[in-house]
């Protein structure tokens, strides 16, 4: 995000798109007098969260539906982001007659908090100082993210979640949801994701907030004040994340060793192959849709996060009394969060014989599996859901128009 | 009345081709229980038994394809492995712990129905009687290993490395101070034959077996 297009940035964020996807876009304020009481200790009041609903919510509050978004995802979901103009970044399995089907279940997708597309993040302008927060914002958990959720929830009148549903830092959501509030949760699904940031990826965290941090634009997180992005930093903090998000496979069979647009090498440090040209773009198009303090919070959230640590170190801990009904999904070739740590997941479920299903999809995508159209994913939702709406006591079909 | 209902259904089931052993489990098992199945394959048993005794079932599974068939299908099925996933579940966290046609595919049958039988406050198991008179015939008359219609791979590519006969089954019972609380062999024709009222006999024309156990430790009935 650049300082001249912030602007822009926020009409993005509120005027209303009719793209057919039936989105309703909106925020609600949280007064200073109900402040967001910290893991850290801290407490952060006022804050916004934005959010976007898909979908009736029906009589009985029954069929709502959470979506927790990943470390650079945002709350559209299912509809055209308004920011790049593309499709919602899961619209693939969310959206009428989808997997998570927006005709039958109210789908909620909220901006995390430390986010820069309308929640209270970094960018924030702080009430206390009437500058953006910088690096006063206050050092976020997944904890205090699922706390602002909660009271978004609780803002929209619902008791119960039909399902909390979420891939890789939105799977680490999905786990603090059914862990903290064991009765607003009928149903949960954790996708490639794990109950802890290993070590490797803290690793690779620090990478990219050291090259964000590296830039001399960056200004000591004060750059948005100062009118200027440290666009360089976080290009090469979303290049590096990106290389973990695919796979060796996927690599060879997307760039090879192919050249860009050019006969040979060229003899310089111009992007020759096209894995680097790949690179330089999902680094350029990046800074142009993300703050780059948002992207240091959120990742440090993500290197916090170790779910067995809350809980006397012993993960099952964390699901003891659970009724909620588990689907676990990971992808062979994700080696950030491998299918052994969603195994990890299922090990501690099965010690308090919690009910769930656990499934590793066969794909060479990487990480990014979860956000492709794979099919064998998109018929493992649906069933789970379906068998859960059954047991929710929800309609199987949409009630058309006329039906009693 | 309701055990009519259960057998008409049963019978309409058996005629969409629902195993006899199947049957047989869903007849042991109490309505509205909990209920762990061991090698739960496409979950065919899970959902025999969601339909006729409205249970709460789970399913272990091997298969990665099978699981995830399963799942959309709407049943709870984890991928993992009996010798090594049953650790993880806690004492009689079910009533029943099921066991059908795997235990000969076990790397270690006795620690897999110990497990069982701590697992869930009842075991059912159901195997294939390597007793049966055409399998003695077989090897006798022949001289090779034998393969039927339940065995159906060769020596060296047969997932079964574990093959027992009614009497083998009913000594390791003994060894794992398991009570036999039902027992009921079936012949080539899927006929029932009492297994208690005589066990040579159901050992030689037995084809396949179903067990119900418990574990004479376990005090807690339902």
């Amino acid at each position: 995000m650049t300082a001249d297009t912030s602007e822009e940035f926020k009409k993005a964020v509120v005027s209303p798109v009719d793209d057919g996807s039936g989105v309703v876009r909106a925020s609600v304020d949280f007064p200073a007098s109900e402040p967001l009481k910290l893991d850290s200790g801290s407490e952060l009041g006022p804050f916004t969260i934005a959010y976007n609903t898909y979908g009736t919510l029906n009589a009985a509050k029954s069929n709502a539906i959470l979506i927790c978004h990943a470390l650079t995802g945002d709350q559209h979901v299912a509809n055209i982001n308004p920011l790049t103009g593309k499709p919602g970044w899961w619209s693939h399995l969310v959206g009428p007659g989808k997997p998570i089907d927006t005709d039958r279940f109210f789908v909620i997708c909220s901006n995390i908090l430390g986010g820069c597309l309308g929640s209270t993040g970094p960018a924030s302008i702080n009430p206390a100082t009437g500058k953006s927060f910088g690096l006063n914002f206050p050092v976020i958990t997944i904890g205090d993210m699922v706390e602002a959720q909660s009271r978004l929830i609780d803002h929209l009148g619902i008791d119960q979640l039909f399902a909390v549903i979420g891939g890789s830092m939105g799977g680490m959501q999905v786990l603090e949801w059914a862990a903290r509030y064991k009765d607003r949760v009928f149903a949960a699904v954790p996708i490639a994701t794990a109950a802890w940031h290993s070590p490797q990826n803290i690793a690779f965290h620090e990478v990219g907030r050291q090259a964000v941090m590296a830039d001399p634009e960056w200004k000591r997180g004060d750059y948005l004040d100062q009118g200027v992005v440290p666009r360089n930093g976080l290009a090469v903090a979303r290049m590096a994340a990106h290389i973990t998000y695919l796979s060796e496979d996927a690599l060879h069979e997307k760039f090879g060793r192919n050249l860009q647009n050019r006969a040979d090498r060229t003899f310089s440090f111009d992007a020759d192959f096209q894995v680097e040209s790949y690179l330089r773009h999902q680094g350029s198009t990046f800074v142009d849709r993300f703050d780059a303090n948002s992207y240091l919070y959120i990742t440090r959230a993500m290197d916090y996060f170790d779910l067995a640590a809350e809980h006397g170190d012993v993960l099952a801990n964390a699901f003891r009394g659970t009724r909620t009904r588990f689907c676990v999904v990971s992808f062979t070739s994700d080696w950030l969060y491998p299918t052994r740590e969603s195994r990890e997941i299922v090990q501690a479920l099965n010690a308090v014989a919690a009910n769930v299903s656990f499934v590793e999809i066969e794909s060479n995508a990487g990480h990014d599996a979860f956000l492709l159209d794979e099919p064998e994913f998109f018929a493992t939702v649906r069933g789970f859901i379906e068998s859960c709406a059954t047991r929710r006591g929800l309609p199987l079909a949409p009630i058309a128009d006329g039906d009693a | 009345m309701l055990n009519n209902n259960i057998i008409r259904q049963h019978q309409a089931l058996a005629d969409q081709g629902a195993r006899v052993d199947h049957l047989m489990i869903a007849e042991m098992v109490a309505p509205g229980s909990r209920v762990l199945d061991v090698g739960c394959g496409d979950g065919d048993l899970l959902q025999l038994l969601a339909a006729s005794k409205a249970v709460d079932g789970r399913g272990v599974e091997l298969s990665r394809e099978k699981v995830n068939a399963c799942v959309a299908r709407g049943l709870s099925v984890i991928q993992g492995n009996a010798d090594v996933d049953l650790d993880d579940y806690p004492d009689q966290a079910f009533d029943y712990a099921i066991l059908s046609l795997t235990i000969q595919a076990t790397l270690r049958p006795k620690e897999v129905l110990q497990n069982l039988l701590r697992i869930g406050r009842r075991a059912i198991v159901s195997f294939p009687n390597f007793g049966h008179w055409k399998i003695r015939a077989d090897l006798l008359f022949n001289g090779r290993m034998p393969m039927t219609k339940n065995l159906p791979e060769p020596w060296y590519s047969s997932p079964d490395s574990h093959l027992c006969t009614i009497r083998d089954f009913v000594e390791l019972c003994d060894l794992l101070d398991a009570k036999v609380e039902e027992a009921v062999a079936f012949n080539t024709a899927g006929r029932r034959l009492p297994i208690k009222r005589s066990m040579r006999f159901n050992n030689l024309f037995g084809e396949k077996a179903v067990f119900k156990l418990r574990h004479r430790a376990a005090t807690r009935d339902f």
